[in-house]
């Protein structure tokens, strides 16, 4: 244990102290530099540790992907856009597509909706700690454990056999039939459940990041609008809101592409089964399952493009927000 | 510490109002709040149940029937799991691996968020969007490159810690530098100005204002890395699967359970025992999620 | 003022690099864990000791090897990695030698980014045959490593080819199931012990016989996460092996049959006619997860008669708690063709090597003898790839060995040999038919057009 102890303390001091020390020789380096062209170097030492990390990590591996998404399973030869093909006309994967969409759509509602709608309410209360940490709590949980709580939650007994499922335990009360809930793919409803499954764990992420900027919001501003006479719906529409609509926005944008990166839940509670398949989750089993990293790599690519629009949204916002600044 | 530049603290009349708010009660407020935190809880509660009870009586009926018949309860899950012989310097290793992997990436984007934030440079929007975008980037593609990297054909680090440190550091760099940027960025302007007036260094505006000023975002910003790094399985099987003695505790607990699923009874146990570290780091983390830091409203 | 802090800053950071630099430089060396600091220093070498020397003669675990070790990598985790820590533990005491086992669900990711990287373990369990084909390149020649007579004349001759890449030895069977036992509860059919129904004719027959002591014929359940619908591709397996032949089987597996053939579409009706009557329907049949798929017959009143599943069922579900013989037994599933008598289907687990290290060969030569084998086979749950290896403890997986051992037609799991891509498909398409027979046509056509690309060479 002994040497373990001392690099896990020399880790903890020296790399803060290291980083810190960084940032401050970056103005020692800049001192002999003209003050015209300082201004323009120094952005680049500051991201310089951000963008080697990205670059190796990220970049470099998308690169790759982007490159064998043109090329057949064994990287040997390029094979044009057949991926892409096979991807667009395999009812598997345009089935997926259509379940993304859906996804994107009722995960970030509800789960920003909410995230807001708590972090206001606890605001006001003493036992905010408390509550949050309730919301917050499946966050906590890993998601090994989530699938075994949901799996009890969805669970179906043959009718006439007493019910272990507590959702169809709960419906029994009122006469209702035992459901096998992950079969139901009308309506999606089965890929809506999971979407349920999923905002039952996140909203508490957006809830602690929206709280966070709740606390920003000075109180005399709020004072004031109530001290004149407005009351609470009013502050949070004319106030709060407005206020927030930044956070909102980064959490908005972090669920909607997590939302599309959703696979843990659907291949634990379905495989993918009875309509519920996602794109992320036919992109891993065609890259480790069937060793297809064409196919897998094409997907990938699928995905990255679906957030340009997003990432375009983003763009205006910014530009919008320095206007006022 | 001295209070950075600006802010102000609450006045005692506003503080005396606010306090008689909350004591005031709306009754729907709190309804709505109970009414959730019930919702939320339940799932969790049948799993807490669930595991306090023996595998044939899970499977026979539901957790709710448990409250009539306490005898059945007992800690025999949570003894076994406990009593497993790597969960300790698995705990360890799970320590090893987080701490430095929540530290780096904050101070990283902490540096980066406030270049953007705060400097002006050509293409700022366009490279803070496309950093942002890596967000995207699903991790298993950069399974192999990385591993090829580290491998023996690269840097032959495979199986240390340090692999993992950088891989979750760069993993979650996106979300660290899109989260900060944002709280930076609607940090009050007069601030900085004032600050440079007074011949402070872009470094001093830093440390003395933007990191104290920036707190709660910093304070959700590490519950966030810690809770993703802690609960996270995949990355460190594939980056230290060739050194076993350096897994985490996620792995451990996966293994409790066999490839035909035997054993499943022991995941409930397992998850409520590793659940208990980042609901302490969240605990200890709710007091910088306070007012008066940021002083001045947040513009948008 | 500002110059001040720039030089205190500056001999902090100095203090700081020192004190990293010294910490790196001293946990490097010391534990064999390699605890590596972010002062750039690459950690201490990794354990395994890679420095291959001209490969060794085999030798079966006598030799000294302390202080070296092993990595091993396999699915197996709670009472498995248990008997499997047991079934080393000899070895490790007389070699002084080290196992360092990992286990995951996740095997196919850790070993297909392993062997694209080089990063792999010495010793890995391989998921099925059909990746052991894929990842032939980086496996081990293992007959520099086992006594390859010996080895032959142990094991049963299917499992002996499975192992072989183009005449290249490179996986073993460690431990295997039989598959397709028809299992019943003897309280509620005291007669199926001794006459049981050797026909499949006649097993429908007997069913519809007893049909009133429980309420539906056949126990079925096929969840299982993303591998759901497997116990359905076992029924199907079974049905054709018997009724249309181990030929048709054997074409059928290596993509020459299509799914539309009628012989396999009868199988699948067969199958149906199953379904039909099972407890609780098909929605139950879809959402029973295969562990618990069992536990209505032991019941009061029984929901079913049977249960067709593999030798494993035993260690999972109800079937743990009861006890062998007086609470479960079984008789092998019936011809349903007397032209295909005496056929079984069985499936193992299969071992590679990745690296020839002395501790790997000499753990991988340790591991195909029957004392080790005894030694997991005496836990219980488990049936050895080793003939010799008998130390069975109850009666009904002496039976279950026998079977293997002694059968006339012997037929490794047809799933497991089909190619990925299509045994994912044929899982998928088991559910999907379960929901709805009346889609057969769609499903079959479906399996059809993924054969067609499943099969093709890159």
């Amino acid at each position: 244990m002994d040497p373990r102890l001392t690099t896990a303390i020399a880790v903890v001091v020296g790399v803060p102290a290291v980083l810190f020390g960084y940032i401050i020789l970056t103005e020692q380096v800049l001192r002999p530099i003209p003050d015209r062209r300082r201004g323009t170097l120094r952005p680049w030492l500051w991201l310089l540790p951000a963008l080697l990390f990205l670059t190796v990590f990220l970049v470099y591996p998308t690169i790759g992907t982007v490159v064998h998404s043109f090329q057949n399973t064994a990287g040997t030869k390029f094979v044009g856009l057949d991926n892409y093909v096979y991807f667009f006309t395999s009812p598997t994967t345009l089935g997926a597509l259509k379940n993304n969409l859906l996804w994107v759509i009722l995960l970030t509602l509800l789960t920003v909706g909410f995230g807001m709608l708590i972090a206001v309410l606890v605001d006001r209360v003493r036992y905010e700690s408390v509550a949050k940490a309730v919301i917050f709590l499946p966050l906590a949980i890993s998601m090994v454990a989530a699938s075994v709580i949901w799996r009890f939650m969805f669970l179906y007994s043959a009718p006439g056999q007493p019910q272990v499922g507590t959702l169809n335990a709960f419906v029994g009360i009122f006469g209702l039939g035992p459901y096998p809930w992950l079969q139901l793919q009308d309506f999606s409803f089965n890929t809506i459940l999971l979407i349920i499954v999923m905002t039952w764990m996140w909203t508490g992420f957006c809830m602690v990041i929206i709280s966070a900027a709740l606390k920003g919001i000075s109180v005399e501003l709020l004072e004031a609008a109530r001290v004149d006479g407005a009351n609470e719906w009013q502050v949070f529409r004319g106030i709060i809101f407005p206020l927030l609509l930044p956070t909102l926005a980064v959490v908005a944008t972090t669920v909607v592409i997590t939302a599309l990166k959703a696979f843990d839940i659907v291949y634990v509670m379905t495989g993918g089964n009875f309509d519920t398949q996602v794109m992320a989750q036919s992109m891993i089993q065609e890259m480790f399952t069937n060793g297809n990293f064409g196919r897998a790599s094409a997907v990938a690519v699928v995905l990255l493009v679906t957030i340009v629009p997003v990432m375009a949204l983003n763009i205006r916002r910014f530009q919008a927000q320095e206007a006022i600044r | 510490m001295t209070a950075p530049i600006g802010v102000v603290a609450p006045t005692a009349q506003v503080v005396a109002r606010r306090e008689g708010r909350s004591r005031f009660g709306h009754w729907p407020t709190h309804l709505a709040i109970i009414v959730l935190m019930v919702i939320w809880l339940i799932p969790t509660i049948g799993l807490l149940i669930n595991s306090l009870r023996p595998p044939s009586e899970v499977n026979d009926s539901g957790w709710w029937t448990a409250i009539f018949e306490p005898s059945q309860l007992s800690l025999d899950n949570y003894a076994h799991v406990l009593a497993e012989s790597s969960i300790g310097p698995a705990f360890i290793n799970s320590l090893f691996i987080t701490i430095p992997a929540t530290i780096i990436p904050v101070l990283v984007a902490a540096f980066a968020a406030y270049a953007f934030a705060w400097m002006t440079f050509p293409g700022r929007n366009i490279l803070f969007v496309v950093v942002v975008g890596l967000l995207v980037v699903p991790l298993q593609t950069t399974l192999i490159p990385i591993l090829q990297l580290y491998g023996p054909k690269g840097l032959n680090i495979a199986g240390s810690f340090l692999t993992v440190w950088l891989a979750h550091t760069a993993y979650g760099l996106p979300f660290a530098i899109f989260l900060l940027r944002n709280f930076m960025g609607g940090l009050p302007r007069e601030v900085f100005e004032s600050a440079a007036i007074d011949g402070a260094s872009p470094v001093t505006s830093f440390l003395r204002l933007a990191l104290p000023m920036s707190v709660p975002a910093i304070a959700a910003l590490v519950i966030f890395q810690f809770l993703f790094v802690w609960n996270d399985l995949l990355v460190a099987l594939v980056y230290l699967g060739s050194s076993p003695q350096n897994l985490p505790l996620t792995v451990t607990i996966s293994n409790l359970v066999t490839s035909l699923g035997g054993g499943w009874e022991f995941l409930g146990a397992a998850a409520f025992i590793s659940m208990a570290l980042p609901l302490a780091v969240f605990f200890g983390l709710q007091r910088y999620f306070v007012r008066g830091i940021t002083g001045g409203s947040v513009k948008g | 003022m500002e110059e001040r802090t720039y030089r205190r800053s500056r001999i902090a950071v100095f203090i700081a690099g020192a004190a990293l630099v010294a910490a790196a430089c001293s946990s490097g060396t010391a534990s064999p864990s390699p605890a590596a600091s972010t002062g750039g220093a690459a950690s201490a070498a990794p354990t395994t000791a890679g420095s291959g020397g001209a490969s060794v003669a085999p030798s079966s675990g006598g030799g000294d090897l302390t202080g070296q070790s092993v990595t091993v990598i396999g699915t197996w985790g709670g009472d498995e990695e248990k008997a499997f820590k047991s079934m080393v533990a000899p070895w490790e005491a007389s070699t002084g030698a080290k196992v360092n086992y990992t286990g995951t669900r996740d095997l196919n990711t850790v070993l297909t980014t392993g062997v694209a990287s080089g990063v792999l373990p010495d010793l890995a369990g391989l998921p099925g045959p059909g990746q052991m084909t894929q990842w032939a390149d980086s496996l081990v020649d293992l007959s520099g490593v086992l006594d390859v007579p010996t080895y032959t004349s142990e094991t049963a001759p299917a499992l002996v080819e499975l192992g072989k890449v183009s005449g290249k030895q490179v996986g073993v069977f460690i431990k295997t199931a039989v598959k397709g036992l028809i299992w019943f509860d003897p309280k509620t059919l005291a007669d199926a012990a001794t006459a049981a129904p050797t026909t499949w004719d006649a097993l429908k027959t007997y069913i519809t016989a007893n049909k009133a002591k429980a309420q539906a014929g056949w126990c079925l359940g096929v969840e299982s996460g993303a591998a759901s619908g497997w116990p359905g591709t076992d029924w199907i397996e079974d049905i054709v092996l018997r009724q249309a032949g181990p030929d048709v089987y054997q074409q059928w597996y290596q993509g020459k049959v299509k799914w539309t053939d009628p012989a396999i579409k009868t199988a699948w009706s067969t199958f149906g006619d199953v379904v039909a009557n099972s407890f609780g329907g098909s929605a139950t049949v879809n959402a029973t997860n295969f562990a618990n798929a069992g536990d209505p017959l032991f019941k009061t009143p029984p929901g079913c008669l049977f249960l067709h599943q593999a030798s494993f069922i035993t260690g999972l579900g109800a079937f743990k708690t009861a006890k062998a013989g007086t609470d479960y037994n079984f008789f092998q599933m019936p011809d349903i063709n007397a032209q295909y008598t005496g056929a079984v289907e069985g499936a193992g687990d299969l071992f590679g090597m990745f690296h020839d290290t002395p501790a790997a060969k000499s753990l991988m030569a340790y591991l195909v003898t029957a004392p080790a084998q005894d030694i997991w086979v005496k836990i219980g749950g488990a049936l050895s790839a080793n003939k010799n290896a008998t130390d069975y403890p109850d009666d009904i997986s002496k039976r279950s060995a026998a079977i293997l051992t002694n059968a006339k037609i012997f037929a490794f799991d047809a799933s497991d040999l089909m190619p990925t891509a299509m045994n994912d498909a044929f899982w998928k398409g088991i559910v999907a038919y379960i929901k709805d027979p009346s889609q057969l046509d769609s499903i079959l056509a479906n399996l059809d057009t993924v054969q067609t690309s499943a099969y093709a060479t890159p």
